[in-house]
């Protein structure tokens, strides 16, 4: 594989060498001269010096035969315009954007980049796995089909705590895909009763996660 | 007709003065507050006394962009000082806003021609200066230099 690399900060660095430590040929595009000049030193031929946001730039190293290219400038700006150029005007199959501050993400999808990987966003979706909020924490997000799997802690006292899995009264358009309980999980039928301190995980449509989280909060978390 | 500017400097500053002369609604949008001095330059009263408006903030910032009023501009001038903010904030005025008459400026000649065959209408000024440069070397046009 090809793999056309634009920024050769921390990210774009680590990425080249493991890309071709695993065989794959890489070229890596940075426009700063002293950065350029020090990654020169390791990676040699494969760094080329040079704004990957301008065409010839990319033509030269190549882009019409890259298999996939990875935009991780520091700039959200830039890093849209490259994807933007290597899918439509290149023909570039697979491109990988780094988007540096979430709120640029709804740009990013707006003008069909994806996917968009923002670390703040990573890091924000581990921390509320450590510390949910009511108990809630976002397993997966399919955003192409709509749906979102999540976890939620059926709160002491709930209207959830101890009822049967079909008198939930979850709204249409979720489902209950199975219940972690004393270190082991079940997929749960009609019948099966949840209780406080059960972890939850439900599939649903993006949109229901508030009237589904009500189901399953304490009296004492709601106040 | 009611236009955004966003990017005030040389270029976006004179679009704007001169279309609120001709009786325009004019909104501009620039990250420096003290970019508002290319505004009130020359005039007899203060941009915001002459019925302009002017905005502090990121292109990229929808909330910046939304308080500048893109929702109801008839016209969108991408004019900051960078060719990648421009060409960004020019397609979301485009694709998400629908503005109907968007400008954008572009420095960079190759990327201006790409945009502008995809739709986006780009005025490049190091392509016009090399036109112009060229004719005039070549005797085609004459310059008895640039008034203003």
């Amino acid at each position: 594989m090809y793999a056309l690399i634009v920024g050769a900060g921390k990210v774009g660095w680590n990425l080249a060498r493991e890309l071709v430590d695993k065989g794959h040929e890489v070229s890596l595009i940075e426009a700063n001269r002293r950065r350029y000049e020090t990654v020169e030193e390791e990676l040699e031929h494969a760094i080329q010096y040079g704004d990957g946001t301008e065409l010839w730039v990319l033509e030269r190293a190549g882009i019409e035969r890259a298999d996939l290219v990875v935009a991780v400038t520091g700039d959200d700006e830039d890093n849209i315009l490259i994807c933007q150029v290597a899918t439509e005007k290149y023909g570039v199959d697979r491109v990988v954007a780094r988007c540096n501050n979430p709120r640029n993400l709804q740009h990013f999808e707006l003008l069909g980049i994806k996917p968009a990987v923002s670390a703040t966003d990573l890091i924000l979706r581990l921390i509320e796995h450590e510390v949910p909020k009511y108990g809630l924490v976002h397993l997966l997000d399919l955003k192409e089909e709509r749906l979102e799997i999540i976890e939620m802690e059926v709160g002491e006292g709930s209207p959830a705590d101890g009822i049967r899995v079909a008198d939930l009264g979850l709204p249409d358009g979720s489902l209950v895909i199975s219940v972690l309980r004393d270190g082991g999980g079940f997929v749960p039928v009609g019948d099966s009763v949840v209780k406080a301190g059960d972890e939850v995980l439900l599939v649903l449509d993006i949109g229901l996660e508030d009237a589904v989280t009500q189901r399953f909060v304490g009296r004492s978390e709601a106040a | 007709m009611f236009v955004l500017i966003v990017g005030c400097g040389r270029v976006g500053s004179s679009i704007a003065k001169s279309m609120l002369a001709d009786g325009h609604e004019v909104s501009v949008l620039d990250e420096n507050l003290e970019a508002i001095a290319l505004l009130n330059r020359g005039q007899q009263q203060s941009w915001e006394d002459l019925g302009g408006s002017f905005t502090v903030g990121t292109a990229l910032e929808i909330d910046a962009l939304l308080q500048a009023g893109v929702e109801r501009a008839d016209a969108f001038v991408a004019s900051t000082d960078g060719d990648n903010t421009n060409l960004v904030i020019a397609q979301i005025a485009q694709r998400r806003f629908e503005v109907e008459r968007v400008v954008v400026r572009v420095l960079d000649p190759g990327r201006a021609k790409w945009y502008a065959e995809q739709g986006l209408q780009t005025i490049c000024p190091t392509q016009t200066a090399i036109e112009l440069l060229e004719a005039a070397v070549r005797g085609q046009i004459r310059f008895e230099g640039v008034a203003g």
